[in-house]
């Protein structure tokens, strides 16, 4: 394997957990819903999925066990800022604290276990082709994955009649309310969306990326996710670009500081922050642009008969 | 006198009252952890000293600990929180508590401070760490031995003395295997961060690096080093369950001993603050079983840990020359250990560029 596609096979890995929960907060807010416990939820993913992956000795258990665990947090948080109608903000950051405790609760048996994770067998052949070859027969199932959700994601908003819907919901709760629609319930399944999806891609940092449980082991991606969400400005296939940009730096930084190349390295672990800055000043700066595709009523609470 | 001896036996009883239940009346020990106690590593070796003067006074004791205390503004509410609801010996185990538990210290004199690896002393705060650099320098020799390509790979945390100590004592050990070997540096600026981490040693395996070393916390760059089939040391504490094909040996703290010593030492009065820093003869730092290794490498191992542990060899002794090829400690001499603590700068043949810590 040449250099180059050892380091794209890194920066795949690094960026696959920051698009796949990226993707379902980017569903969440196009619904109208702020939740800020991507972080919580990953953690909680990290943690059933390593548990039910060690439990079962399955890695595909693994995977729905981080799934489930998502989901089944982030239906705390729709129960209380749909039913109760709670601040989100609020909500979203208890998430974050409750995830991260009760995460290290369901891991507590299972620190110091590690899992053996094999590479692809079934695509062999694929690995004849010169360049791309070992890059595709390198990359793990789950990244596939999260390129199907993001064409998956991008079909449903743009050309499902569901994905309609949803972006009604968002933009206009009361009009959806009017014709018909049943808000609550649109904005239930797309939070129980994104907490599988952040469970899904916590599964993938305790399952693949290290491979093993350890606290708070997420550190800080959930955040990231989020901030990649604002980055696209609520578009899919930019959550690609935002997820591989701050993949590629990552990854980059360690390569020019192993090449003793000399940028300073808080210089580097600055760059995608600095970049999501500069597409906030981008976006307002054109106000049309920036409304044509931010949720209208992000954030703000609905409550059926008012 | 009658009334004269009825008030001194009622004295004599509420001193002995006194006493007994003073007797009674257990010490007790909190500690402040940076991270899980499951990170099979620093602050595992730290919860292993806790469980270590459970022990051995029993009874005599009740401890406690926080985790995961983050190095800011929340580690001094925490042990002010512990010094305030009684707690009469306070362990703060990172370098980045030091400033909160001297404010803290000054606050409350008549509990008894120990902060690990830092340099500020009070009356009532003492300072301890382990010469780890000892166990560096063996590490570096073992990899100046089983690297093929003479490229070795170091996971850093933050350019603080403590690490840039470990890295050139590591170099100084590899040079004295094999002069011309490189060493390749990458600061991940976190301590536990086993994404990165991993992400760290991925870049310099890639690079041609095929031994790995690492100054952050998490096993995840054993767990690279293990799937890429090269070789790498464990952190703080034997991992070779994360990394049975790939651990060379790892350098273990061990803080039962001075933990027991400091709290019988506040029980039986005679405690004062002081600056412990030991190595190989003290027992604080020990080496992991050499494994995945030949005999004759595992024999070299333990032949240098005797010479520093009997004096014999001391990792930093001259000539030594820094970054720039100036000689910094003649022939014949070592380096004190005051510039030790404070080390900020790099041996010669480092090529990394130190970043700036301020």
């Amino acid at each position: 394997m040449d250099t180059f596609t050892a380091i794209f096979l890194t920066v795949v890995s690094a960026s696959t957990p920051l698009l796949i929960a990226a993707l379902g907060e980017l569903v969440v807010e196009k619904s109208g819903v702020l939740n800020l416990g991507v972080e919580g939820m990953m953690i909680i993913g990290a943690a059933c999925g390593f548990a039910a992956a060690i439990t079962f000795d399955s890695l595909i258990m693994g995977f729905i066990g981080g799934m489930v665990g998502g989901a089944i947090l982030s239906y705390f948080f729709a129960v209380l800022v749909l039913n109760f109608a709670t601040n989100q903000v609020a909500t979203g950051l208890a998430l974050t604290m409750l995830g991260l405790g009760v995460s290290g609760l369901i891991g507590e048996p299972f620190a110091g276990v590690t899992i053996q994770s094999s590479p692809m067998e079934f695509l062999s052949f694929v690995g004849e082709i010169p360049v791309i070859g070992p890059i595709l027969l390198g990359m793990d199932p789950i990244a596939y994955i999260g390129f199907a959700l993001l064409i998956g994601v991008a079909w449903f908003l743009n050309s499902s009649r569901a994905g309609l819907i949803l972006r009604a919901v968002g933009d206009s709760p009361t009009s959806a309310h009017t014709l018909g629609y049943d808000v609550l319930r649109v904005r239930l399944y797309a939070i129980l969306f994104g907490g599988a999806c952040a469970g899904l891609a916590g599964a993938y940092l305790s399952i693949i990326y290290t491979p093993f449980w350890a606290r708070e082991m997420t550190a800080g991606r959930g955040w990231i996710a989020l901030a990649l969400v604002v980055f696209a400005s609520w578009l899919p296939f930019r959550l690609l670009v935002g997820a591989y940009l701050f993949g590629a730096v990552t990854i980059l930084q360690f390569h020019a500081q192993g090449a003793q190349i000399a940028i300073p390295q808080q210089f580097m672990a600055s760059m995608p922050y600095l970049a999501t800055v500069a597409v906030l000043v981008i976006i307002s700066a054109s106000r049309n642009r920036a409304k044509a595709n931010t949720p209208a009523s992000l954030g703000r609470v609905f409550v059926p008969d008012r | 006198m009658t009334r004269y001896v009825k008030y001194i036996a009622a004295a004599f009883l509420a001193i002995m009252l006194g006493a007994a239940t003073a007797a009674e009346d257990p010490t007790r020990v909190a500690f402040v952890y940076v991270g899980p106690i499951s990170d099979h590593g620093w602050t595992y070796q730290h919860d292993q000293g806790r469980l270590a003067v459970e022990a051995a006074l029993g009874d005599d004791v009740v401890t406690t600990f926080v985790e995961n205390v983050s190095e800011g503004p929340d580690a001094e509410r925490v042990i002010r929180q512990l010094a305030a609801t009684g707690q009469d010996v306070i362990f703060t185990t990172s370098f980045g508590f030091m400033n909160p538990t001297v404010k803290v210290s000054e606050q409350f004199p008549d509990v008894t401070f120990g902060h690990a690896t830092g340099y500020k002393r009070t009356d009532n705060l003492t300072t301890f760490s382990s010469r780890f650099y000892e166990g560096r320098y063996v590490l570096g020799q073992i990899a100046g031995r089983m690297s093929e390509s003479g490229i070795v790979g170091y996971v850093a945390s933050f350019p603080i003395p403590e690490v840039v100590r470990g890295i050139n004592a590591f170099m100084l050990g590899m040079q004295s295997i094999n002069p011309d070997a490189q060493i390749k540096v990458v600061w991940v600026s976190s301590w536990f961060d086993p994404g990165k981490e991993g992400d760290a040693a991925k870049a310099m395996i890639d690079q041609g690096a095929d031994v790995i070393t690492q100054h952050t916390d998490s096993p995840a760059p054993l767990r690279v080093a293990e799937e890429r089939g090269v070789y790498a040391f464990g952190q703080a504490s034997d991992m070779i369950a994360y990394a049975p094909n790939a651990q060379l040996t790892a350098i273990i703290d061990d803080w039962s001993g001075y933990y027991v010593s400091q709290i019988e030492a506040v029980r039986a009065g005679t405690w004062e603050s002081s600056d412990i820093w030991g190595g190989f003869n003290t027992g604080m730092v020990a080496m992991a079983p050499y494994t995945n290794m030949p005999d004759d490498v595992a024999a070299m191992a333990q032949a240098t840990v005797d010479k520093i542990s009997s004096g014999e060899l001391h990792p930093f002794q001259g000539p030594l020359y820094n970054q720039e090829g100036e000689l910094v400690v003649a022939e014949g001499e070592t380096l004190d250990d005051g510039t030790l603590a404070g080390m900020n700068w790099y041996v010669k043949g480092i090529e990394d560029t130190l970043p700036s810590s301020n």
